[in-house]
């Protein structure tokens, strides 16, 4: 469901633009408004979100797609840990669906999606490695790295059952806002897949931007 | 080559192609209740066969590499190599390093369901009954997320190390606008085979569908079937199904220091 914020970026408390390739990890304190924007468009965000005091407890695509009864995410969305506790709420989208079936691209999964001599592209997955790595505080390990979320990209599941990563609703300028539900841990790889369309071939930079609660 | 060689080549390949292939070698067989939970190993080149013998079936399922315990099954993974949302005979079942745990080389029910994932304790609790031993002793009211943390902690892991599961005889259908409905359960006689490509550490529960809106907790009888599986041949259905599975038991082949099937 399209939604538009009406918050006004020059009220942002935070702000940081994250090109492709690279991954972005920041602390949300409950209340706080996060906007994810595809700046360029057809960028998919590769988003997994933690319980800030307690990693163990993380976002779980099973729990939220059951619990809304539907496997597409948009405003009003809630967002489940895999103990079944309220993450985020979607507050305002503009892009209208984002998938949680899909998963993140891996050099590993590449290898069979398209060619084993591909297994040295760059992936969402080896962008998180090297995050867990080099940003140990947050206490994180290569099993928290788990079944996410994909900001703008569009995954259309067939009445045949079917599961097809089609050309992305996305286009320049579309955002996803979330407010967190408790002190959440954000960590996103902007995704540097060349070999599919959910970057439309051409992976591009998306901004961060953080509102406080009373500003919502 | 000698003449009598020749007519010995003659008669081996007369013999390959006239005798039938022998019965699958079985190993062991038991059945399960709802609200049960069970984990081993098995190694690559053996078979499980799940069949519904009675009631509403639904069998939650895990896999990990007993070796690498860090390697563990990914849903995501598994549908999009395949481009399918649902897992039918064909199918391979993946690791999040990109090789395949198991193929579904037999399969009478057909999609099921690899995204809905566990109920826990609470939920089980508000949709039928607490779980309860001291009233309830074998008939307890277990729920899937207790079922899997507890085989997980066998091996030290926990349910950080909790991948999303599959639950086989639990079929989910989605409309197009993505609103998801538990459409088809179990029958009696029907049944899956998972054939092991690589050794595996299968950790499984019985414990009711997320999406089971039945009146009263299931009371349904599972039976389990371990045999040792035919040797994979080129011309394998499962190795065939797509070039993914291809490029997947390449990549089985290299872990196996193995040249490829094809």
């Amino acid at each position: 469901m399209i939604e538009e914020s009406l918050l006004a970026p020059a009220d942002a408390i935070f702000q940081a633009t994250v090109d492709a390739g690279e991954y972005f990890i920041h602390t949300l304190r409950a209340g706080q408004v996060f906007r994810i924007v595809d700046l360029e468009g057809n960028q998919a965000a590769d988003t997994l979100f933690y319980n800030a005091n307690d990693v163990a407890e993380r976002y779980c695509a099973n729990n939220t797609i059951r619990a809304q009864g539907n496997i597409y995410l948009t405003t009003d969305s809630v967002l489940k840990t895999n103990l079944d506790n309220n993450l985020l709420q979607i507050v305002a989208d503009t892009c209208g669906r984002h998938d949680t079936l899909g998963g993140a691209c891996a050099t590993e999964s590449n290898t069979v999606r398209y060619d084993l001599e591909k297994r040295t592209m760059h992936a969402c997955r080896d962008s998180w490695m090297l995050a867990i790595q080099e940003q140990p505080q947050y206490g994180l390990d290569k099993d928290d790295i788990t079944h996410n979320i994909n900001f703008f990209m569009n995954v259309p599941v067939t009445t045949d059952g079917k599961l097809t990563f089609a050309d992305g609703i996305s286009a320049p300028g579309k955002y996803v806002e979330l407010q967190a539900l408790m002190d959440t841990v954000v960590l996103i790889s902007n995704c540097p897949q060349l070999n599919n369309p959910c970057n439309g071939y051409n992976p591009t930079p998306i901004e961060i931007l953080v509102w406080d609660g009373n500003t919502n | 080559m000698s003449e009598a060689d020749n007519q010995s080549e003659a008669d081996n390949q007369s013999e390959a192609t006239t005798k039938s292939r022998p019965a699958p070698e079985l190993i062991y067989q038991t059945t399960l209740t709802s609200g049960h939970h069970w984990s081993l190993p098995i190694r690559r080149g053996y078979s499980l066969s799940m069949q519904v013998v009675s009631g509403q079936t639904n069998v939650g399922m895990l896999f990990y590499n007993p070796t690498l315990l860090h390697e563990k099954y990914n849903a995501p993974d598994t549908l999009k190599c395949q481009h399918t949302f649902q897992l039918s005979a064909g199918n391979c079942l993946y690791s999040d390093m990109g090789r395949i745990f198991c193929s579904v080389v037999e399969d009478s029910f057909g999609g099921h369901d690899t995204v809905c994932g566990n109920l826990n304790a609470q939920q089980v609790a508000e949709r039928w009954a607490g779980r309860h031993y001291q009233s309830q002793r074998n008939e307890w009211a277990q729920n899937g997320y207790d079922s899997f943390v507890t085989e997980l902690a066998k091996y030290g892991l926990s349910g950080r190390h909790m991948a999303g599961n599959i639950n086989w005889f639990s079929h989910v259908a989605v409309d197009e606008a993505g609103n998801m409905a538990l459409s088809d359960k179990s029958a009696a006689g029907t049944h899956v085979t998972l054939r092991f490509e690589m050794d595996t550490l299968v950790l499984l529960h019985t414990c009711p569908h997320p999406m089971d809106m039945s009146e009263t907790y299931p009371n349904a009888e599972t039976a389990f079937t371990i045999t040792r599986a035919a040797p994979v041949e080129a011309s394998d259905p499962c190795l065939n199904h797509c070039e993914e599975n291809r490029r997947g038991f390449r990549n089985n082949a290299l872990y196996h220091m193995e040249p490829a099937y094809d």
